[in-house]
């Protein structure tokens, strides 16, 4: 009896509150629904009609972009500086994290504070300074110019998260392993890596959001051979006569590498939030 | 835990320090340059001093950039952060809903900048946007590229849906770390639902909710890319953001001094706040760990 009256009261408090993440989730999705339903219409229908879903269904505007080498090399330039900038973040900061969390050094709190800055620093502020730093090195319109470009943002992030993992690892782990006769660079890898592989993971999710997503320094930095996905499709809004349906295929787009991105990371994304600082 | 001193530790730091030099003192230096000199083309510059800086604090462009950004911060962490937390404390603790609702709400956060801002315009136009159109046949008088206060409404609208999810997803991974052991305890001493979250959920999601907070704060601080997509700074000036500002007087109009002495005022408030913050939480902490390891 007792065991029916305490379950049913956490029920009755589940099935109320249950409701706020759906009414989220809807409100989340209304807008990507309307992109989604733009895209599969004809402008005539977007600027005609006010229809809920599509009347004349068309697959025209993805069959413009998937034609047009303009859109398709933006999304081959995109995912290229994101994945080289996603790479040398984490080939640099891994060890760096290692120093910080195991480590006191001359100026270690200092430098920290001072790599966090960089996160906070407008982008507006450097787009100038960039423009005139990479064309005086011959770097710019490169997929390396915008990954390193990127690091200014991601490294300290990177580095944030990974000292965050790295310090939840009791240090007799190192020790160990160099009583065991280990060197450093191959205890690094064999063992401590494994350790920390979702702090890994989680490093490399944001530092692939943050690249993915940013748009006034890759702008900025490229002209043709570079040109991120995203700036080709602003280029199209300032265009003469807005061409509602293929800006909406476009943004669609976009929106796939991130939602499969999200789903490899799909069983991480509760723990690897906290940073491992839990 | 404790560490050794060691100083050859800085040679595991040195790429990062080289790495981020380069994408950061060298264009900081130069932004530091332009700010104290004036140029008549050609190159050639002369020594100006603190001019720039004086015009600075007097110009009123700048102060009313500046207002925008603040009321924005607040406005979007007075939204997001309550509002997060609430979603995070009403998802279940485990089961395959979770990571269903975990995977859709995460999905904003990897969308391109300006497409989240080309998602609001073909969302909230009036011609062919669904809420727009609702909106104006229910009879309001909507019109965001218009309507001061509407422009507003759009863009804080824009930026809850943008990035309320990072403060979910935060607030619930604190969460599910809180051993069941604690609410068992809390049970048993009658707790209140209100108290359980005071006493318990809210203290240990306080190092989650710090970087959350953080992270809202500086990228609300920087913002340029959405609102610049979606209104373009207008209607008028009522919502060009420091940002906004700072590339249309750099890139626009090529003002090199005043735009490089705006950039340092501007990148000095964020570090400023941010330490503070910082320091305020640290201690916090410190003062936590003493009491607790009286007790």
């Amino acid at each position: 009896m007792s065991q029916i009256g305490f379950s049913l009261k956490p029920k009755r408090a589940f099935a109320w509150s249950g409701l706020v993440p759906v009414v989220y989730i809807i409100f989340l999705m209304i807008p990507l629904y309307w992109l989604l339903n733009t895209s599969f219409k004809t402008n005539q229908e977007i600027l005609g009609a006010f229809t809920l879903w599509p009347k004349n269904f068309t697959w025209d505007n993805y069959l413009t972009i998937f034609t047009e080498p303009v859109w398709r090399a933006g999304y081959i330039n995109s995912i290229t500086y994101v994945v080289l900038n996603t790479l040398i973040s984490l080939v640099v900061a891994l060890p760096a994290a290692y120093a910080f969390s195991r480590y006191n050094f001359l100026g270690d709190k200092h430098l920290f504070f001072w790599l966090l800055t960089n996160r906070m620093a407008p982008s507006a502020v450097f787009v100038l300074p960039f423009f005139q730093l990479y064309s005086s090195v011959g770097l710019i319109d490169t997929h390396i110019a915008v990954a390193i470009a990127h690091t200014l943002f991601n490294l300290p992030l990177a580095v944030w998260i990974l000292e965050g993992f790295m310090s939840g690892i009791p240090r007799e782990v190192d020790e160990t392993a160099y009583i065991d006769g280990y060197s450093f660079p191959k205890f690094f890898v064999r063992i401590f890596m494994p350790l920390i592989k979702s702090g890994i993971g989680v490093a490399a999710f944001f530092c692939f959001m943050f690249s993915w997503v940013e748009l006034l320094i890759a702008r900025t930095l490229t002209i043709t051979e570079a040109k991120p996905i995203s700036a080709v499709l602003t280029r199209t809004v300032t265009g003469e006569g807005v061409d509602w349906g293929l800006i909406a295929a476009a943004g669609i787009l976009t929106i796939v590498p991130g939602a499969l991105v999200i789903y490899f990371v799909r069983n991480y994304i509760a723990k690897g939030f906290a940073l491992g600082r839990v | 835990m404790n560490k050794t001193w060691n100083n050859k530790a800085w040679w595991m730091v040195v790429p990062v320090v080289l790495l981020v030099a380069f994408s950061a003192i060298i264009p900081l230096m130069t932004v530091v340059n332009y700010a104290f000199q004036d140029t008549f083309g050609n190159n050639e510059f002369y020594w100006v001093g603190i001019e720039w800086f004086e015009d600075l604090m007097e110009s009123d462009r700048f102060f009313d950039a500046l207002q925008r950004n603040i009321l924005f911060s607040c406005i979007i962490l007075a939204i997001e952060v309550p509002l997060g937390i609430m979603i995070a404390l009403s998802l279940p603790k485990s089961g395959w809903k979770v990571n269903v609702y975990l995977v859709l709400m995460a999905l904003p956060l990897l969308i391109p900048w300006n497409v989240v801002g080309t998602i609001w315009q073909v969302f909230s136009r009036t011609d062919i946007g669904l809420l727009g159109n609702t909106l104006v046949s229910l009879g309001f008088d909507y019109n965001y590229t218009r309507d001061v206060l509407d422009a507003w409404i759009t863009i804080v609208a824009m930026d809850v849906w943008h990035w309320t999810s990072l403060v979910v997803l935060l607030s619930y991974s604190g969460l599910v770390a809180i051993p069941e052991a604690y609410f068992q305890a809390a049970r048993i001493d009658g707790a209140s639902k209100w108290a359980t979250f005071r006493y318990i959920q809210l203290p240990k999601m306080r190092g989650v909710l710090t970087i959350a907070i953080l992270l809202r704060f500086m990228d609300s601080f920087k913002i340029y890319t959405e609102p610049m997509v979606l209104t373009g700074g207008g209607p008028g000036n009522s919502t060009t953001f420091m940002s906004i500002d700072l590339v249309k007087m750099a890139i626009g109009q090529f003002d090199l001094g005043p735009a490089a002495a705006m950039s340092l005022v501007y990148f000095m408030i964020i570090l400023l706040i941010c330490y503070a913050f910082f320091t305020v939480v640290t201690n916090m902490d410190k003062a936590e760990t003493k009491t607790g390891g009286a007790s």
